[in-house]
């Protein structure tokens, strides 16, 4: 399948006004046309400063220090501000993880989809109205006629969720990055959403980017999975494939805390020491380990692991790893 | 605006209790009017001091007086004024158009500068401009009114003769309404930056504050991911939000505009209620200042109730006004309340 978006060797850095940290540290993504690709990784891990990057909507004081995002042709670390905010809402979108706050509380649901139309396309205020109607069909919102007047504090959170949804949709982008767009969800209204993005992707071709550390989304929902640890991407394979058989100690370990799903092999030899949470904490910006940075928590590493950064390793066609130990594709077992 | 009724008669009960306290405490204080009148004639008799008291009631006991107030007050009545000899009625009515005049550009132009530095400078708020609201907020706060008063008086009357300093309108009179109008505006100028310069101060930080919120929240970040441009993330989506405790303040400091008004118009000699307060105060002329002091309080329970629409009009939360529209247009079949829906 044709890449839609391809993140390469991208090196994000912030400048905390004392000094300067690397927060991403070449990480390398492909999304490709109709696939989900997911992005998994605990907390502070990278996930969300990934997807920024991409959007060019970095927080104040961050920067990117080295790399290409390509979508298409374009290089969008390259291109001029003006052309990146065409780009934006109209041929990418991102679906944010807080839908209790990601709407304009003083502005009608109406407004807030028309807008991003009228924008982007030549559309009149009528013709606006109708797509945004058309949207709150298409994301399956319950007499929409009404909602379209309603404002953000008339709705639930899964209602918002899925007027943000229909707000991204809206102009038809080749890509969309939903970042953890369930986590603020009940259990149930989770996989509604979930279910709906499926159904909207087949609908219209979409790539998508899932941010999420909930690894049973993952098993419904990805093609593709990029592991993030400290900034780094290492693992990234095929779903299938790798949640077979992950090859890095923390992707298995990552797996092995999601008790519903412990596929495969990793959930017949459920490891004996429980449900084990991998030990320790990410690091903090500024404080990564030299050399393989999940040495420190990971029950596998020797001293070459202290002492020197992993190279990758190849484990199949698409099917990577950044490790010095990685579990062999017959064998993998749970590292927690 | 459901709840006309009980608003209603709080308001009339907040009037009486201004005019209930405020006879009292004018009939507390020090000094007394007939004393004042008769020391202008030179000395008087106690006869006359006598028939005088007995002429305004002021022989009577307080709570007699109270009362006898309230009634004529009831009538529309608010005394004469023996200074200014006419109606105190007349005489408020007649002064109410300034000061209003003052008060409502003042506001206007403390609110639109304030907001709009506090809005630029939030945007950069480690910029040159933003230091700059700082230092204006700094002095707005230190300077007090008459001194910036006085300042712009003597900057105005002597270096730069540009702006008239005092009165509100020319005393040769310019025919026309357009002459008569840009007069007047001439003649605003001075006092309306003075009492506004405070409230320039008070609007920006605050406006700052608000901005500064706004713009580092959710929504603003997905207005961003629309590709709307910053002027449109500003104006069109961070600032009504960001107007919300700006309208709050203007309701709450409503009063203390007029109070500075007193100070304005004293020092710029400019007709209005404050004016006449002032006068009112060193003459001892009790009616006219009760009145004063009424009129005052129903200017601010109006600018409340305005504040209190605006309020609304911008934060679709706070019950009543738009968000009723949203359940007015017509339902799809089997829709039910506008409540909010399952997701
Ligand atoms: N606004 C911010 N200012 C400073 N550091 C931040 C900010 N947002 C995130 N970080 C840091 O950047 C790193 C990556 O964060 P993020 O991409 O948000 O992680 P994830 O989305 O995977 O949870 C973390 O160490 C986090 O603490
Ligand atoms: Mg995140």
């Amino acid at each position: 399948m044709d890449p839609v978006l391809q993140i390469k060797d991208l090196k994000v850095e912030v400048d905390t006004g004392t000094a300067v940290h690397s927060v991403l540290d070449g990480v390398t993504l492909t999304l490709r046309r109709g696939q989900t690709l997911a992005v998994v990784g605990e907390s502070g891990c990278g996930k969300s400063m990934t997807a920024l990057s991409a959007m060019g909507l970095l927080p104040d004081r961050f920067r990117i220090a080295a790399g290409q995002i390509l979508l298409g042709e374009e290089d969008l670390v390259q291109v001029r501000p003006q052309r990146l905010r065409a780009l934006r809402g109209n041929a990418m979108s991102m679906i944010f993880q807080e839908p209790m706050t990601s709407l304009n509380p003083v502005l009608t649901v109406e407004r807030q989809i028309a807008e991003v139309v009228e924008l982007h396309q030549d559309k009149t205020g009528a013709q606006a109205r109708e797509i945004a109607l058309e949207m709150l069909r298409a994301v399956q919102i319950p007499s929409p006629e009404t909602r379209l007047a309603a404002y953000p504090h008339e709705l639930s959170g899964g209602m918002r969720q899925r007027v943000m949804i229909a707000i991204a949709l809206a102009c038809r982008p080749r890509v969309i990055i939903a970042d953890e767009p369930t986590t603020a969800l009940d259990v149930t209204v989770q996989a509604q959403i979930f279910r709906l993005l499926r159904e909207l992707q087949m609908q219209t071709d979409t790539a998508i980017m899932l941010i999420t550390h909930d690894m049973g989304a993952v098993a419904e929902m990805a093609d593709e999975v990029a592991v993030l640890y400290a900034g780094k991407c290492i693992e990234a394979g095929p779903a299938a494939q790798l949640l077979a058989a992950p090859a890095h100690p923390y992707t298995s370990g990552l797996m092995a805390c999601t008790p519903k799903l412990r596929l495969g092999r990793a959930a017949l030899t459920a490891p004996a020491r429980g449900l084990g949470e991998i030990p320790g904490m990410v690091p903090p910006l500024g404080q990564f380990p030299p050399a393989c940075r999940f040495a420190p928590r990971c029950a596998r590493a020797t001293e070459k692991c202290h002492a020197t950064p992993p190279e990758t390793v190849r484990l199949g066609p698409d099917h990577e790893t950044l490790c010095w130990h990685p579990n062999e594709a017959r064998e993998a077992a749970p590292a927690c | 605006m459901r709840k006309l009724a009980p608003r209603l008669i709080s308001a009339i009960g907040l009037l009486l209790a201004v005019l209930v306290l405020n006879f009292l405490l004018i009939h507390a204080a020090p000094g007394d009017p007939v004393q004042v009148i008769v020391g202008d004639m030179g000395g008087a008799s106690p006869q006359l001091i006598a028939q005088m008291k007995a002429q305004y009631g002021l022989d009577k006991p307080l709570p007699v007086q109270l009362g006898l107030y309230l009634w004529q007050v009831l009538h529309g009545n608010f005394g004469y004024s023996v200074y200014f000899n006419m109606p105190v009625l007349d005489l408020i009515l007649q002064r109410l158009p300034a000061t209003i005049v003052l008060v409502l550009s003042s506001l206007i132009l403390a609110v639109v500068i304030g907001t709009l530095l506090g809005i630029f400078s939030a945007r950069r708020p480690r910029g040159i401009l933003s230091h700059l609201v700082t230092l204006v907020s700094l002095f707005g706060f230190s300077a007090p009114v008459f001194w910036t008063g006085i300042m712009l008086t003597i900057l105005f009357a002597s270096v730069i003769p540009i702006f008239p300093v005092s009165g509100m309108f020319s005393v040769r009179d310019t025919g026309g309404f357009f002459a008569q109008t840009l007069d007047l505006l001439r003649h605003l100028v001075l006092p309306s930056v003075t009492l506004a310069s405070i409230y320039i101060a008070t609007y920006s930080r605050l406006a700052r504050a608000a901005m500064l919120d706004v713009l580092g929240a959710d929504y603003i970040r997905t207005a961003r991911a629309k590709g709307l441009s910053e002027r449109r993330v500003v104006f069109g989506h961070a600032l009504r939000n960001g107007l919300i405790p700006i309208v709050t303040m203007v309701g709450l400091q409503f009063g203390q505009l007029l109070a500075g008004a007193v100070l304005v118009e004293t020092v710029f000699n400019w007709p209005g209620l404050g004016r006449l307060a002032f006068d009112s105060i060193l003459r001892r002329d009790y009616s006219t200042l009760l009145a004063i002091l009424f009129f005052s309080a129903i200017l601010v329970m109006v600018a409340n109730a305005l504040t209190d629409l605006a309020y609304r009009w911008i934060d679709p939360r706070i019950g009543g006004g738009r968000t009723r529209k949203a359940t007015k247009t017509p339902a799809a079949p089997g829709s039910k309340s506008p409540g909010p829906a399952k997701g």
